[in-house]
């Protein structure tokens, strides 16, 4: 790959190049820094050759045209690892025990731990941060027509990843264990339960049993921290490296280049 | 498509042309080998994972234990207006266990079930037929109301008004020298004909107790 003209300097801060076999002037504990993490980068890169596949994933061609709503995809990810995160700190003192344990712990969590509030608060609004953006992330995606070929698996992997949000908010909610959350998990079960034939089957299934119980708040808890962002981690790697393989596309209102001199400028 | 298979493939390797076949062999070194190792895989898999998918689908096929719990006494109830008790629904979970019914005297001149010839005690759960939510009675108007969706019940328990498919369910009563006893519950079609316990949003009229069966744990009942 060839290298990239480094940008203009004001010339008064360029720094002479160095005589051969004499070492420049402003050595200082900087450069030395610098040097030390080049070497830490490049002891890694000589074992494991990642330097090659970082250079493909961020040196990526983007076509003519690409504009704001191209970042709604990055901002979604920001979301999914600020919520995933925060909810790490929240399960460091958040307890699964529905017979007073798990409300105790949030209001623990919310009036006594420092910062609590805040990181609480963070999980709890990013989620609905996080739906917002999938959305307006799929209706860019829908609206370009970037979801055909090649891109069609790309977009059943984000209905997917769509879907485990969802489940995502609704074994989440119930975490509380305040009325809120008892109620609404009662009413979103029981919805389940309408469809014909399996529903029962499933609400018993989500809830563990014929009531809400000990074992639902168990279910919920272990789905919402384990099953789910272990499948959501991997889809994303998936989702992202297809979008690095194939491509952004152009938005539809571009036109395609005329003048062959113009076309795939080579860097 | 009987030209295809007329001609068949010898079970043996040697008829196959496969290299290196001996004479009598019908599975191949490698295909014994590759076999071996995928079975070998499938019980390690089956080792982790069938438990795994036995305890996750577990509490489905679960049996209720029957559960008699003591609500009042006699001269707490009357015949005409419902008293709000509260019982443990979920053992072993405290406070979010605990749920609320409405007991009511019998009235011969209302309650004209024939199954109620034995009890004289109705109790109603108070979980709308339709999602779940928390229903009041409110005595001035004889109804029960849910706050959720707008259900309206009767003083029977069935279906005024708003989207509930049924009426409401209804615990089994018993009588214990002077105290009353509330048992597990049970569910109701619209002309109050018994079934084993629903989820709220089942019908159960017609083809709906087919559509929507009976829970393994509570199919006796």
């Amino acid at each position: 790959m060839p290298k990239l003209p480094a940008p203009p300097l004001l010339s008064a801060l360029k720094t002479p190049p160095a005589r051969p076999g004499e070492k420049n002037g402003k050595s200082g504990p900087l450069d030395e820094l610098a040097e030390a993490g080049t070497a830490v980068v490049d002891w890694v890169d000589e074992r494991t050759s990642l330097s090659g596949a970082a250079r493909w994933l961020m040196f990526r061609k983007v076509p003519k045209g690409t504009n704001w709503f191209y970042t709604l995809g990055s901002a979604t990810m920001f979301a999914f690892l600020s919520q995933a995160v925060t909810g790490v700190f929240l399960a460091m003192y958040y307890r699964p025990d529905p017979s007073g344990g798990a409300y105790e712990s949030v209001r623990h969590i919310t009036n006594e731990v420092f910062l609590g509030q805040l990181v609480r608060s963070m999980h709890r609004w990013g989620a609905s941060v996080m739906v917002v953006l999938v959305f307006l992330h799929m209706g860019r995606t829908f609206f370009f027509g970037a979801y055909k070929y090649p891109r069609e698996l790309n977009w059943v992997i984000g209905v997917v990843l769509l879907i485990l949000t969802m489940a995502m908010g609704f074994t989440g909610y119930l975490l509380p264990f305040d009325q809120r959350a008892y109620w609404a998990t009662i009413v979103g079960v029981n919805i389940n339960g309408t469809g014909p034939l399996i529903g029962p089957y499933l609400s018993d299934f989500l809830r563990g049993g014929s009531e809400i119980g000990a074992t639902t708040l168990s279910r919920f808890y272990a789905i919402h921290m384990l099953l789910i962002p272990g499948l959501m981690a991997a889809l994303i790697g998936a989702h992202l490296y297809l979008v690095a393989k194939l491509g952004t596309t152009a938005p539809p209102w571009t036109k395609a280049e005329k003048r062959d001199e113009l076309r795939e400028a080579e860097v | 498509m009987a030209n295809k298979r007329a001609k068949q493939k010898s079970k043996y390797t040697l008829d196959r042309g496969i290299p290196g076949a001996f004479e009598g062999e019908t599975v191949t070194r490698r295909r014994f080998m590759t076999g071996t190792a995928h079975g070998a895989g499938a019980v390690a898999a089956a080792a982790f994972v069938l438990p795994s998918i036995g305890f996750a689908i577990g509490p489905i096929f679960k049996r209720n234990v029957e559960h008699w719990e003591a609500v009042g006494t006699v001269d707490q109830f009357n015949e005409d207006n419902y008293t709000s008790v509260i019982f443990t629904l979920v053992p072993d979970v405290g406070d979010a266990g605990k749920t609320t019914a409405y007991v009511r005297k019998k009235n011969p001149a209302i309650d004209t079930d024939p199954y109620d010839r034995d009890t004289s005690y109705i109790a109603i759960s108070d979980r709308c037929a339709h999602l779940g939510c928390p229903v009041r009675w409110v005595p001035a108007s004889e109804r029960f109301l849910c706050p959720c969706h707008g259900g309206v019940y009767d003083l029977l328990g069935r279906r005024v008004s708003g989207p509930p498919p049924r009426p409401l369910d209804r615990f089994y009563t018993r009588l214990n020298g002077d105290v009353v006893e509330l048992g597990p519950r049970f569910s109701v079609n619209s002309q109050l004909r018994r079934f084993s316990p629903r989820d709220p949003g089942e019908p159960l009229d017609g083809i709906g107790q087919y559509l929507y069966p009976s829970r393994p744990d509570a199919r006796k009942l």
